[in-house]
């Protein structure tokens, strides 16, 4: 134990030190209720008493402390969907979604905004950071067999939360309304076109009076083609709707890591 | 903060391995050292992220025109893999039946996966069949097809290799036959019934006379006749799309199975 630590651990010492007045003055006290010096009693209220690490237990399996063993991908993918959120609200106040302002409100963005497209830049890659992390993060679970009880649910709700990550990267797609944006969506939504007795092109859609109007491709694109309709209800599904299912869902999840005794191993 | 004491030094490979659910229950204090870890991994990502979005700017093309169709035109980059599928199988196969036995294939894992071993460690040898049936999926199909459908698809969606020039006029003849053609088959009907004998075949008789082969083997018998043909089905399935492809790159057979409006497989 190093010396300073000892120190703090034994009694008070006679004269106390900057460190001292600053966190045990009244108001720190009222903040943090516990002191700062290294033990164990201490090591435990810095995670029970605190709402944000609160998340954690106070004491953890080893290996999930181990980078070799976690990667990081779960905290990572989670911190990436942290900076979507943030850099996504700044671009909101920059942002209409209708086809006559969408895409030069994202040159404005490029080009006046101060800090503009270093926050679009970071919104782009964390989004596709968070599509590559949350795979890793699956092929980590899978190879150390995480999803072996307790934890079976937990990777259901898992799967969920990696086709609502896809989704919500794919809604976003198509908010800048260039190009890319328009035509990869129009490919990605045609694939509705052919869905079974709810498509116009599937499987005994026509024979069920499915039309090019009235099918589930037209409930995705609000219309017959990816037009001004299709970016508006992109960008609704992409900013409230599929945000709030996530998190509720990453809540479920982070819960039930608690409650399944850690991320890995047999209860 | 105070300088943390300093963990005990992790067991050696070999003595982990041994011993696996005795390692699992050694627990140590979350502060400092687990939020510590977590600390120093979020701020590598954001200082990678920061840089990366300084020197890299998210793309913007022209402005949307409904008039003018790009070729090649592609989907997200997460979901060419289904558009590669695109090239094997109809569009409700490949855009809707695959994407959905994906999901629910990946969901039912931990149900018909009984294996008690390789709870909550690294391994080989204790789960060959699941790792392995994994490894093909996620990496060489997931993973593969998406690596193929963004840099080797060019105009066309036809194949180019990362030094070809991207022609659009590149003429590619359209020889694939259907395989009960290929083998000389000429009645539809005939035809027909081939190609439901070999899909059926795949999908139900090789199960089948596995299950009536192997039933009274212990792992089966661990496994039950239900979680049995869940397992059977999806992986049939996954291996029906590989053998598909095969038969697509080695033979150019078109479909297996045609029956008008209904199902070309």
């Amino acid at each position: 134990m190093p010396p300073d630590t000892q120190a703090a651990a034994a009694a008070p010492a006679p004269r106390p030190t900057l460190a001292d007045r600053l966190a045990r003055n009244y108001v720190w006290r009222s903040i943090f209720r516990h002191g700062y010096a290294d033990t164990p009693r201490n090591r435990v209220l810095q995670v029970a008493g605190n709402v944000w690490l609160h998340l954690h237990p106070s004491k953890i399996r080893r290996h999930a402390v181990r980078f070799r063993f976690t990667w990081c991908a779960g905290g990572l993918t989670f911190l990436l969907y942290l900076v979507t959120v943030v850099t996504g609200v700044v671009l909101m106040f920059y942002y209409r979604p209708t086809a006559e302002y969408a895409y030069w409100d994202v040159k404005y963005l490029d080009f006046d905004v101060p800090f503009g497209m270093i926050m679009r830049n970071m919104h782009r890659w964390a989004a596709h950071g968070m599509v590559i992390y949350i795979w890793v993060h699956m092929f980590r679970v899978f190879m150390t067999g995480s999803y072996k009880p307790p934890r079976e649910f937990n990777w259901v709700v898992g799967v969920v939360l990696l086709t609502l990550t896809l989704l919500l990267s794919f809604t976003g797609y198509l908010l800048p309304w260039d190009q890319l944006a328009i035509w990869a969506v129009t490919v990605g939504t045609n694939m509705a076109r052919a869905t079974p007795l709810l498509g116009n092109e599937g499987p005994l859609g026509p024979e069920l009076g499915v039309t090019p109007r009235y099918d589930a491709r037209a409930l995705l694109t609000a219309g017959t083609v990816v037009g001004a309709p299709t970016l508006l209800r992109f960008y609704v599904l992409h900013c409230i709707v599929l945000p709030i299912f996530a998190s509720v869902l990453m809540m479920l999840h982070f819960w039930r890591v608690r409650k399944d005794g850690g991320i890995s191993g047999p209860l | 903060m105070a300088e943390a004491t300093p963990a005990p030094a992790p067991a050696p490979a070999a003595e982990r391995k041994a011993d696996a659910p005795a390692t699992l229950s050694d627990k140590i204090h979350s502060w400092p050292y687990f939020v510590r870890a977590e600390f120093i991994a979020g701020c590598v990502l954001v200082l990678v992220l920061m840089i990366w979005s300084i020197g890299i700017d998210a793309p913007l093309e022209e402005p949307a025109n409904p008039t003018k169709t790009p070729n090649p035109s592609k989907a997200p980059w997460y979901f060419l893999g289904l558009q590669e599928i695109l090239v094997y199988f109809d569009p409700w196969i490949a855009g809707v039946v695959l994407p959905g036995l994906i999901i629910v294939g990946l969901m039912v894992i931990p149900y018909v996966d009984i294996n008690p071993r390789g709870n909550g460690y690294y391994t080989w040898s204790e789960r060959k069949f699941a790792i392995s049936t994994f490894l093909v999926g996620f990496i060489g199909l997931w993973l593969g097809m998406i690596v193929i459908g963004v840099f080797l698809r060019g105009p066309g969606w036809n194949l180019f290799m990362p030094w070809d020039y991207w022609d659009p006029h590149k003429v590619v003849p359209l020889t694939n036959i259907d395989l009960p053609y290929f083998l000389g088959i000429r009645s539809t009907g005939w035809a027909m019934a081939f190609g439901l004998l070999c899909v059926g075949g795949w999908l139900v008789g090789v199960p089948a006379a596995v299950w009536r082969w192997k039933r009274r083997a212990e792992p089966m018998r661990q496994l039950g006749p239900v979680r049995y043909a869940i397992v059977a089905s999806l992986f049939m399935m996954m291996a029906g799309v590989v053998v598909k492809i095969a038969l697509r790159l080695a033979f150019n057979i078109k479909y297996v199975l045609v029956i008008p409006n209904i199902l070309n497989v």
